[in-house]
């Protein structure tokens, strides 16, 4: 592939460190972690050594990390498993990320509105609290995963904590999928009583995530299998792309405070160079105070669909994306522009250009040129067509 | 050329896809995500957006998705619906081309700076003088869907390339044999392609609009039975009206929604002398003179001339008597093997 992938929220490249530690998992004879002998001690001690770091990155014990397959699995086991064990119904906004709306909606929970930015409306949090004793889980995204938006997790968590006489506890959970690569997890992990991330996100392998469960949650496995996981998660963990994503989270972790403000920064250069470029007819999607991922720019583009657009910026090199997608490929006007309240003649013209750890300057500027170009491009002939 | 082929998953659309990047045209390939909800005959679902997908790769061919869902309930659900509401017979995929195929995806195309659109139909673009051109039958006629493309017009012919009309089937899935293509057997798609097999027309109308059950009468209008929807019948249909059999075939005649009234009779009751048509919409102007029309996706052509209304309608006089046709029904005009209008069934 030659041209600039901009699509590094849907996922990123494998970082160095982490095929690294692949290597050596693969070069290990091996040994299923659960065996009695020394070639299972082995592999249990990796990965152990995995989840040692994945605990001390999220300030966590060892014991509160649970290896998934995934982002999905991990958010799975914290709705459907807390539920399993408590009963009660969960609640998110309505912006979350098909994987926690699939649980979520599937155990009969409450949908929250949010504001312009994507953000949860605390207040319907509240008196949702106050009205429902039948609401148990409350699932809130740290950062969403298409427009970019940064949630305040601690108010969240002081809303869902609040005191309430004669209640049971309602626990929290928060879906770090998007965040992780960009944000110090160690608060969100005391904030929350169950925290999801994904490998491939961080630059490891996709097929592996971590569910973070903190003592005295309960839970009760989706997958029993054999008890591994200490019984909250059965099966043999796929070894190597645990010690990826501990190899990833480690180095997206040590990158951090020099790549969050140059990405911020390319980040707004791309944005102002696309806005110079293409006129009125693009506009962020959300307002520039508000606090977001550094690298991740949301466009809505007036009249044209995304899906044509996304073909014009695939026919010249550039890989973005609509923000989301269904399972046969299509793009669909995303829930999260619906629950916002973005309008036709924007509504259907969603684009994320998201920034990654191997992002460089001149990917930046080839997706100014050629996407500023290319949506004014569009918007001349969708004139011109009369439409 | 620079072409934007639909790929639908089976093997005509695929070959067709095929034949024009053999013939040096720089092909990509999109399927359209017509329907959300389920189907096992079509086109649409995410089983067949993936053989087209394979067909793609398999070709060397970028593939896209577009998905026209709104769309595909705004025009062909909808009025599907709506039609059998007014006791009209709907062919959903001659919308589907209007609305969809030679509209929507024509437009996208022509945005990107495709110079053509290409389908896997049989039929074919024939070239007519001045630059003129006309949808023509395709080389197999058993398998000729010139009838549902006849709403195209001429701007649409000039961006639009049939592949396959010089095809037979057999030629067809031997050319996709011999391109190692996986579709190379898939059975042809049939029917409605948003209506399941297994729950069918009854249950996707009665989720939509009200069935009415009605009478079954004779044309002396004795009553011989009850059907449970009125709009679910057909003028010239013959099986599925629960009559004793026994007696001569019986054929609907006609279909009265205000009294939810069915009146069968036999088959010479079906014949007529002229059919009425609305909607009358030449292809290429005015053609006089003796010409063929069929009435059905696979029916007869039948020698036929046209008298306009002066109202966008026409009386069509058939050479000898015909059966009726059914409400709403297109009816496409052919001089030869050539579409030369379209109207719909009065």
């Amino acid at each position: 592939m030659t041209g600039a992938y901009l699509d590094h929220a849907a996922t990123t490249p494998l970082r160095p460190e982490a095929r690294a530690a692949v290597d050596e998992v693969l070069d290990a004879p091996a040994g299923n972690p659960s065996g009695q002998h020394a070639w299972a001690r082995a592999a249990r001690r990796r990965l152990d050594d995995a989840r040692d770091k994945v605990a001390d990155l999220l300030e966590v014990a060892p014991g509160e990390v649970v290896w998934t397959s995934g982002g999905t699995e991990a958010d799975d086991l914290a709705i459907t498993g807390v539920l399993a064990a408590l009963g009660g119904r969960p609640a998110c906004p309505a912006v979350e990320h098909h994987a926690v709306l699939g649980p979520v909606a599937r155990a009969g929970g409450e949908v929250l509105p949010v504001d312009e930015a994507g953000r949860v409306d605390l207040d319907a949090l509240d008196r949702l609290l106050d009205d429902d004793p039948t609401v148990r889980l409350v699932s809130v995204a740290l950062a969403n995963n298409e427009l970019g938006t940064l949630i305040d997790l601690e108010a969240v968590a002081a809303v869902v904590r609040r005191a309430r006489p004669g209640r049971a506890r309602v626990l929290l959970h928060t879906d770090a999928v998007a965040a992780a690569p960009w944000v110090d997890l160690a608060g969100a992990a005391r904030s929350a009583d169950l925290l999801s991330i994904s490998g491939h996100k961080l630059g490891g392998l996709a097929g592996s995530g971590v569910l973070v469960v903190r003592a005295g949650t309960p839970l009760q496995a989706v997958l029993p299998g054999g008890g591994q996981e200490r019984e909250r998660r059965g099966g043999t963990p796929a070894l190597a792309a645990a010690v990826a994503l501990a190899a990833a989270a480690r180095a997206a972790a040590a990158a951090r405070p020099e790549a969050i403000p140059r990405l911020a920064t390319w980040r707004d250069r791309l944005v102002a160079g696309v806005l110079a470029r293409a006129g009125e007819g693009v506009r962020p999607t959300v307002a520039r105070d508000v606090s977001t991922l550094p690298g991740l720019a949301h466009l809505s583009v007036r009249d044209v669909p995304a899906e044509v657009l996304l073909v014009a910026l695939d026919e010249r090199g550039v890989a973005a994306s609509p923000g989301s997608s269904c399972a046969s490929g299509a793009a669909r006007p995303s829930h999260v522009v619906a629950a916002i309240g973005v309008d036709d003649p924007w509504r259907r013209g969603s684009l994320r250009l998201s920034l990654g750890w191997c992002t460089t300057e001149a990917d930046v500027q080839r997706a100014i040129d050629v996407v500023g170009a290319a949506i004014a491009e569009l918007q001349r002939a969708t004139a011109g067509a009369g439409r | 050329m620079k072409v934007l082929a639909m790929m639908s998953g089976g093997v005509d659309s695929s070959v067709a896809a095929a034949l024009l990047r053999d013939e040096g045209h720089d092909v990509v390939g999109v399927t359209l995500k017509l329907w959300g909800g389920a189907s096992d005959s079509g086109c649409c679902s995410v089983s067949d957006v993936d053989d087209a997908r394979r067909a793609a790769d398999a070709l060397g061919l970028v593939h896209h998705v577009f998905d026209l869902s709104d769309d595909f309930t705004r025009h062909v659900v909808a009025p599907y619906a709506a039609d059998h509401r007014a006791g009209r017979t709907p062919n959903p995929c001659i919308e589907c081309n209007r609305h969809l195929k030679f509209a929507a995806v024509l437009e996208r195309a022509s945005l990107l700076g495709f110079d053509a659109v290409a389908t896997g139909h049989h039929a074919r673009v024939a070239p007519g003088p001045g630059g003129r051109r006309r949808i023509a039958r395709g080389a197999d006629v058993a398998k000729d869907q010139s009838y549902v493309l006849h709403v195209l017009g001429q701007q649409e012919l000039a961006r639009t390339l049939l592949p396959l009309g010089t095809l037979t089937k057999p030629e067809v899935r031997r050319r996709a044999a011999a391109l190692g293509l996986r579709t190379a057997t898939k059975p042809d798609s049939q029917d409605v392609c948003f209506i399941t097999r297994t729950s069918g027309r009854r249950a996707f109308l009665g989720e939509r609009i009200e069935l009415t059950p009605g009478r079954v009468v004779d044309v002396d209008g004795a009553t011989l039975g009850e059907v449970a929807a009125v709009e679910l019948v057909t003028v010239g249909q013959r099986r599925g009206l629960g009559l004793a059999g026994g007696s001569a075939p019986r054929y609907v005649l006609d279909v009265d929604l205000p009294t939810a009234t069915v009146t069968v009779g036999e088959q010479g009751d079906l014949l007529v002398a002229q059919q009425r048509v609305a909607e009358l919409r030449w292809s290429d102007g005015v053609v006089g003179g003796a010409l063929l029309a069929q009435c059905s996706a696979h029916g007869a052509p039948r020698p036929v001339t046209v008298e306009e209304d002066g109202e966008g309608g026409a009386l069509l006089r058939w050479a000898r008597p015909e059966r009726r046709v059914a409400p709403g029904q297109s009816v496409v005009l052919y001089e030869g093997d050539e579409v030369v209008a379209g109207a719909r069934a009065c």
